[in-house]
Parts: structure tokens; sequence; C-alpha cells
């Protein structure tokens, strides 16, 4: 992006361009299949929730198209802002995976270029995913799921999560507040996540591949078998999660 | 009023098309006229299957664009006269199929026809998204393996929150559980999971489970959906699925392992 847009105006200037350089991850696909790509990200993802969350991010189609696989670009999209991650841009894509990304607001990137803008707008909270159950409000503060959450997909309350059904593994619950899940729990609970240390998971039947409150997290493999297929509470204590039958 | 049965399951090679033909023939068969209809456009095999692939002369495809009408292209069974074909194209590329046109054929079938069964592709793709979008019950094949288990989870997501009935608030699709190729030797080796095991996971309605048998590739070598093999086991299994599916109340079958001659002459368990 270039300066050339100084002119003296009689008015005093409100803004500016200036020319900076960002630091944005690139994801270089090898394979179009959804399913396996959504898979693998999601798996990176999870190695490090923190860093990715809201983590702008721009696909790179170059490898594809040069081995003539073709991958629908909108489905993409829509697989990267489910997992959490913000769109904006596309590099090496075909003309016609330049238009429909385009459509859907992420600007093209020429193969060369490293500077990217920031206008994107970035979201505070990830946006509830399309792809949930009904919720149902409760209390103003609480949101009630009465179907299974299945693998894929993602549900977010600002409040309470009171959830009468399994989660299943591969899904992911988060709430700003406590969650409750009548059912097992096999897939991701996020309580706290916008940093309230006093939320608690609470859940009939404990099988989760990651708890986190505020942050803090366990995955499954630090799960110990008194705790597993177990009613349990979860909390945070001096920054560490504590996990208690119920 | 005509329903729309979508056969689908995310992974792929599970016994979804096998599925769709056995049940489509038990449907007509019980003397309800159904349409079966091939979505995997681009691969094309439910033809074979149903043993009509030399009378294939317009696809989907050419309905969806205007160049056949229905009638020229659905193919009537030669097995039964309720029951017809709509093959999908083996030229086109799965772009040809829209929702809008998709929606728009199934919405001229459901006046003629009792029950559609829709043959989903494999994936989570458009092509297995426009087989379930219309759907108002969804049969939901699986293999007694961790991924099928996960992927029918997945689109059991997709079920719940991207068909019509989920956009439209309507009562959601009436969800199945079909657990096919199931060996209780290898659940017993510990190779397999259990009925159990999968029903725990997935918290699902069973209609029935669908043994891993010789008779489906026999069947599908001649041309003739396995449910016609009144005598095999997967033949019997198909036709106590439909028969639950309709209302009937059988108990399952082919969940314990065959008792060989020992367990024959000394019974128990
Ligand atoms: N119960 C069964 N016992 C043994 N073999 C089976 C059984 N069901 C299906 N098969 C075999 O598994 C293979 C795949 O079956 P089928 O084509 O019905 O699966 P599909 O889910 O439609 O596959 P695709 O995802 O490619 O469309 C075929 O070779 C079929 O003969
Ligand atoms: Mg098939």
């Amino acid at each position: 992006m270039s300066t050339d847009s100084q002119q003296n105006d009689h008015h005093s200037p409100v803004l500016e361009f200036k020319s900076s350089t960002f630091s944005v991850p690139v994801l270089v696909l090898v394979s179009n299949d959804a399913i396996t790509i959504e898979q693998q990200l999601q798996g990176k993802i999870h190695l490090a929730p923190e860093f990715f969350k809201n983590s702008p991010l721009v696909f790179d189609l170059q490898e594809l198209n040069k081995h003539d696989l073709d991958i629908d670009v909108t489905e993409l999209i829509n697989i990267i802002r489910k997992l959490g991650l913000l769109p904006i841009g596309i590099r090496g894509g075909a003309a016609q995976q330049n238009q429909q990304a385009l459509e859907l607001g992420i600007p093209v990137h020429s193969g060369h270029s490293t500077a990217v803008s920031s206008g994107t707008q970035k979201q505070q909270t990830p946006e509830p995913e399309a792809a949930t159950p009904e919720p149902q409000v409760v209390a103003e503060t609480a949101t009630l799921i009465t179907h299974p959450v299945r693998s894929g997909q993602r549900i977010y309350a600002s409040g309470d999560l009171i959830i009468l059904a399994q989660v299943s593994a591969g899904a992911e619950i988060m709430a700003e507040g406590n969650i409750h899940v009548y059912g097992s729990l096999r897939g991701r609970a996020l309580a706290g996540v916008q940093g309230n240390t006093e939320a608690r998971i609470f859940c009939s039947d404990l099988q989760a591949e990651l708890i986190s409150i505020a942050g803090n997290y366990k995955i499954s493999e630090d799960l110990n078998g008194a705790v597993l297929n177990q009613p349990v509470q979860i909390y945070l204590q001096n920054h560490t999660l504590v996990i208690k039958d119920i | 009023m005509a329903r729309i049965i979508v056969v689908t399951s995310g992974k792929g090679g599970v016994g979804k098309t096998t599925t769709s033909a056995a049940i489509a023939m038990g449907l007509a068969k019980k003397g309800h006229k159904t349409a079966v209809i091939d979505f995997d456009v681009g691969l094309r095999n439910l033809d074979l299957i149903m043993g009509c692939e030399r009378r294939v002369v317009y696809d989907f495809v050419n309905v969806i664009n205007g160049e056949a009408s229905l009638n020229q292209a659905l193919i009537r069974d030669k097995n039964c006269n309720l029951l017809y074909i709509l093959p999908a194209s083996q030229t086109r590329d799965k772009d040809a199929l829209s929702q809008e046109g998709v929606g728009k054929i199934l919405d001229e079938l459901k006046k003629e026809f009792k029950y559609i069964v829709c043959d989903s592709p494999a994936g989570i793709e458009k092509g297995a998204h426009l087989a379930m979008y219309f759907a108002d019950d969804a049969f939901i094949v699986t293999n007694p393996e961790v991924s099928s288990v996960r992927d029918s989870d997945r689109m059991l997501g997709i079920l719940s929150s991207k068909s019509r009935r989920a956009e439209q608030n309507e009562e959601p699709i009436r969800e199945y559980l079909l657990l096919s190729r199931y060996s209780p030797d290898r659940v017993k080796l510990g190779e397999m999971l259990s009925v159990d095991d999968v029903q725990e996971i997935l918290s699902l309605h069973l209609l029935g489970v669908i043994p891993e048998s010789k008779s489906v590739l026999n069947a599908s070598n001649s041309g003739t959906p396995v449910i016609l093999d009144e005598k095999s086991d997967a033949g019997q299994a198909y036709a106590d699925i439909v028969a639950r599916y309709l209302g009937e109340d059988r108990p399952h079958r082919f969940i314990d392992e065959k008792k060989g001659l020992f367990g024959k002459l000394f019974g128990g368990k």
C-alpha cells in the first residue's frame, strides 16, 4: 500500500495511509479433502488454542492448483471460520476461486505479497456458528441446548451454557460463564472464555477431549482414571484446574 | 404425504448405495410407490446395483437442465413395477446439481411417489448436502469402526443444522441408525465396535443391524438389490429394517455371533 493519497487539502487530515507489515499465518493446502483439512486444522488449533483463537489467516491454494485439485472456496472459508479463525486473504487461487473469495469479503493476495491490511474487523467474541442446534434462552444469562451437540458443531454462550444431551467428540462448547452438561462430555468444553476465573464446568460423565477455564486447560491425556467417566465439577484454584467428583 | 429419505454417512464405502437399493425395493415390494435417486454425480453406481445400467438414457442432471422430462429419465425397475430409478450422470461434474433444481424435481416426485430415497455421495460437500437438504427422514449408515462413527456424528450435526427443516424451524429430520457390515465375531475379538458402543457414542434410534455378508457382493454382481435374496442374512436384515421403518415391531437380529456346530449341539451362550 503506498502513500500517494497525500494531497494538500484545505482541511487538516483526519487520516493517513501507512504501509506496514504484519505477520499472519498462511495455511498452505496440499489436499482438497474438506473433512481431512478440517480435522487436521482442528488438530493444529488444539495444540495452541489461545494462539489460534480469532487469529487472522491467509490461505494458499497454489499447491492445489498446481496439481489441478479443485476446492470449494466457500466451504473452505466456512471451515476456517467455524474453527474460530478469521480468513483475511486468499493466495494462489484460480480466477473463479478468487471471485468466490471476494464475494465473501476475502481479499485476493498476489503470490509474493506479505503486507496484509488489518482492515478486517476483529470480532470480540466468536460468532455462534450456524451449525448449532437451536439454542433456547432460559434466563437472561443462560443458554439451554436440548439436542446432542455433534462432532463439528460449535456453541458459544455469552452467559451460562446448559446442555441436556451429550457433547460428541469433535464438538466444542464455549461459555463466558459456567457450563453444565447432563450427558456424556466427549468434546471440548471451555468455560470463562472471556477470562472469568470463577467459571466452572459441571458434567455428569467426563470423557472430554479438552476442558478449559479462563484459558487454563487440560487435554484428555491429562485426565486421570479416577475422574474419567465420572460426574465431576471443574474449577480453578491458583491457576490450576481442579477436578472433583460431585 | 410423500416422505423423502436420505441415506447418508459422511464416510465413503460404508454401504449407502447397497442400502438405498435395498430399502427402496423393500418399500416398493410392500406396495408403496417409490423412487430412488442417485446423487453421486460423476460416479454413478446405483444403476449398476439396480441392474438397469443399460437402460439409462437420461439422467438427473438432464432433468435439472430441462433437457429431459422426469418421466423420460425415470427407469422402471425390472423386478417391481412400483419402483423407479433416477440415475446420476457419469459425465458431469458435481456442480451440475443446484439446490433449486433438486428442490423442483423432488416437489414433482412428491406428487407421484410415496417414498423418495436419496442415495447420498460420501463426504459432506455439495452432493451430500443436496441429498440431505430436503429430507424428512435420514438413514445414517455406519460401520462399526471409530472413523465411520465419527463421520456419522458429523453428518448428524449437519442434518440438525443445515437441512431445510432446520433452516425453516420445522420439526427436525427423523434420524435412524443402520449399523452395516457388522460382524459379531470380530466384535468379540475386539476388532470392531459393538452395537452398544456405537449407540452409546451416537445416541440414536437403531433401525437395524446388517451383517457383513457375501450375499451383498453376489447381489450387486447380478444387479438385484440384496433384499430380494430372501434367504440371505443381509436380505433379511434389510427386510426387517423396512418393516420397522413402516412401524412393525421386530426383534433385532444378527447382533450375536453365529453358533457353530459346537454351539448348536451344546446350546447356551
Ligand atoms: N453388508 C455388507 N456385507 C459385505 N459387503 C458389503 C456390505 N454392504 C456393502 N458392502 C460392500 O461394500 C462396498 C461399498 O458399498 P456401497 O457402494 O453400498 O457403499 P457406499 O457407501 O454407497 O459407497 P460410496 O461412499 O462410494 O458411495 C461394496 O463393495 C459393497 O459390496
Ligand atoms: Mg454409493
